[in-house]
C-alpha cells in the first residue's frame, strides 16, 4: 500500500510540476478570491481582519475544488484511470498516494493565501503554531474527502459541477473548525479556545482518511 | 495410476451475461481457452468482443453466469487476476504530462512488474532515444499504441488480451506486434486477440471464435495452425478458485 501511495503521489506531483495549473492558475484563482472578498468588504480594514480567518478558508475550498478537478481529470484522459486499476494496484494506495499529492499542492496554495490574507486584509498572527497546525490538520481532511468524492464523481458527464455540490457541504466542518483556530491566533480576533477546534480537525481527518482506505477501492470500480 | 489432472484453463467462461444498465454487452458467452492458446476472437463491431475481453480483465461483472481468469474470479480478486493479466484496449492509457519513459516506468511499476525488462520492451518498440523523452501528448495515435505495447512487453503478464491491436500501427510495428504475439505464445503466454481483420491475426491464431449478438456463433481451427484445439464439454458448474477445472482441452492433430 506505502509503495503505491508513493508511486501515485510521485506521478501526480511531476504531471504538476509539468503543467503548473496549481500555481499558474489555481493560485492566482484564490487570490482573486481573496482580492473580491476585500473589494465587497469595503475599506474597513478592522473588518477586513476580522473576515480574514473565514475568508482565507473560503478561499482554501474553492482552491480545493479546483485541485480535486485536476487530480480527476488527468485520470480521465485516455482511460488512465482503467490504466490503473489494469494495473491491480492496490486501491488503499491509490487513495493515499492521490490525497498525498493534493496535500502537497494545498499548503503550497495555503501559504500563498495565507501571506495574501496577511499583506490584503491587515490580519496579524499572534500564534502561528495555531495556524500551522490548523493548515496542516485541514490540509489532510479536506484532500481525503476531495479525492473520495472525487472518485465517486469521475465516472459521471456532471462531475464539474457534482463535485462541489458534494464535496462543499461534507467540508464543512474543516471550514468551522479552521476558521474558529484562525480566530484565536489572529491578534485582534474573537477570543477562542483553538486547540479544542483542532481536536474536531483530527477527528475528521482520521474518519475520512478511514473511510477512503476503506471505500475508495469500490467506489473505483463502481464510477 | 491415474493421469495427471489436466490444466486449468487460462479463461473460462459459462453462459456470461454482462449488461450496461439494461443493454446487453454479453447474452450468454460459452469460452474456453487452454493455457498457452492464442485465441482470435472476431465479430463485426458491436458483436461484444471488446465486452468480453473486458469481463476477462475484471472491469465488466458479469450479471449472470460464471467466469473464471487463470483459475480465479476476476471480481473477487481483483488484484490477483490483474496484475497476471495484460489489456490492450483501444486507450493507450497515458498521461499526456509525463514522457514515454515515465509512462512505461509508472505502468510496469503500478503492475508491480520487474523493471528490469523495461528497456528491452521500448528498444524492441522503437522508443529509444529522442522519443523515450517526449511527452506523450506530442505522440501520433500510433506512437501511443507502441508505448501501450512496451508496456505490455515489459510487463509480460500471463494473460493478453489484445482489442484490435493492429489499429494504428504502421507496418513496421504491425510487424513488431505479430512477433511478440508469436513470442509470448512460444514462452506459454495465452493470448486472445479481439479483432476484425482476421487475416492479420488469423496466421497467429490456434483457433478463431466467432461472437455475435453477445454470443460466441461459431469456433474453429485457425487456418495454418499447425494442430487445431477442439473444447469438448466442460463442468456444467466451476470448479473452485484455483482447483482444476473439470472440462479439458483436447489437442486434435
Amino acid at each position: 500500500m506505502w509503495r503505491d501511495s508513493v508511486l501515485v503521489a510521485g506521478k501526480d506531483l511531476r504531471i504538476e510540476a509539468r503543467s503548473k495549473v496549481a500555481l499558474s492558475q489555481v493560485a492566482p484563482f484564490g487570490v482573486v478570491a481573496l482580492v473580491m472578498f476585500a473589494f465587497a468588504l469595503g475599506p474597513d480594514r478592522s473588518l477586513m481582519a476580522r473576515g480574514a480567518p473565514g475568508l482565507f478558508w473560503v478561499a482554501v475550498l474553492f482552491c480545493t475544488v479546483l485541485a480535486v478537478q485536476r487530480s480527476v481529470s488527468v485520470e480521465s484522459v485516455d482511460g488512465a484511470r482503467d490504466g490503473l486499476r489494469l494495473s491491480g494496484i492496490d486501491p488503499a494506495g491509490l487513495f493515499l498516494g492521490k490525497a498525498a499529492a493534493v496535500a502537497v499542492q494545498l499548503v503550497v496554495l495555503e501559504v500563498v493565501l495565507g501571506l495574501g490574507v496577511t499583506l490584503l486584509y491587515g490580519a496579524r498572527i499572534e500564534a502561528p503554531w495555531l495556524i500551522a497546525a490548523s493548515c496542516l490538520l485541514g490540509t489532510v481532511g479536506l484532500a481525503a474527502t476531495g479525492t473520495l468524492y472525487g472518485a465517486l464523481s469521475a465516472g459521471l458527464r456532471v462531475k464539474e459541477t457534482l463535485l462541489p455540490f458534494l464535496l462543499l457541504p461534507i467540508v464543512a466542518p474543516v471550514l468551522l473548525a479552521g476558521t474558529r483556530v484562525w480566530q484565536a491566533a489572529l491578534a485582534g480576533g474573537v477570543p477562542a479556545d483553538g486547540t479544542q477546534w483542532l481536536r474536531l480537525l483530527v477527528v475528521f481527518d482520521a474518519v475520512y482518511v478511514a473511510l477512503g482506505v476503506v471505500v475508495f477501492g469500490p467506489i473505483q470500480e463502481a464510477a | 495410476m491415474a493421469p495427471p489432472a489436466p490444466p486449468s484453463p487460462a479463461v473460462l467462461l459459462r453462459d456470461a451475461v454482462a449488461l450496461s444498465g439494461r443493454f446487453p454487452l454479453l447474452a450468454g458467452v460459452d469460452l474456453q481457452v487452454a493455457p498457452g492458446e492464442t485465441v482470435l476472437i472476431e465479430g463485426p463491431n458491436g458483436a461484444g468482443k471488446t465486452s468480453l475481453l473486458r469481463v476477462c480483465a475484471g472491469l465488466v461483472p458479469l450479471a449472470s453466469g460464471q467466469v473464471r481468469v487463470l483459475g480465479l474470479d476476476p471480481v473477487r480478486h481483483r488484484g490477483r487476476v490483474r496484475r497476471r493479466v495484460g489489456l490492450l484496449s483501444h486507450a493507450s492509457h497515458l498521461y499526456d504530462d509525463l514522457t514515454v519513459g515515465e509512462n512505461v516506468r509508472f505502468a510496469v511499476r503500478a503492475a508491480g512488474a520487474d523493471p528490469a525488462r523495461i528497456v528491452d520492451a521500448c528498444e524492441r518498440l522503437g522508443l529509444t532515444g529522442r522519443l523515450s523523452k517526449t511527452a506523450a501528448s506530442k505522440l501520433s495515435a500510433g506512437q501511443r499504441r507502441r508505448v501501450a505495447l512496451a508496456v505490455l512487453a515489459a510487463r509480460w503478464p500471463e494473460l493478453w488480451l489484445l482489442d484490435e491491436p493492429h489499429a494504428g500501427l504502421d507496418a513496421s510495428a504491425r510487424s513488431t506486434l505479430d512477433q511478440l504475439i508469436v513470442d509470448a505464445a512460444a514462452s506459454g503466454v495465452t493470448v486472445v486477440v479481439a479483432s476484425h481483420e482476421a487475416e492479420l491475426v488469423g496466421s497467429l491464431a490456434t483457433r478463431v471464435v466467432t461472437v455475435t449478438g453477445g454470443r460466441v456463433t461459431a469456433e474453429r481451427p485457425a487456418a495454418g495452425s499447425a494442430g487445431t484445439t477442439a473444447v469438448l464439454p466442460g463442468p456444467t458448474s466451476l470448479p473452485p478458485a484455483g482447483a482444476p477445472a473439470q472440462g479439458h482441452v483436447a489437442h486434435v492433430a
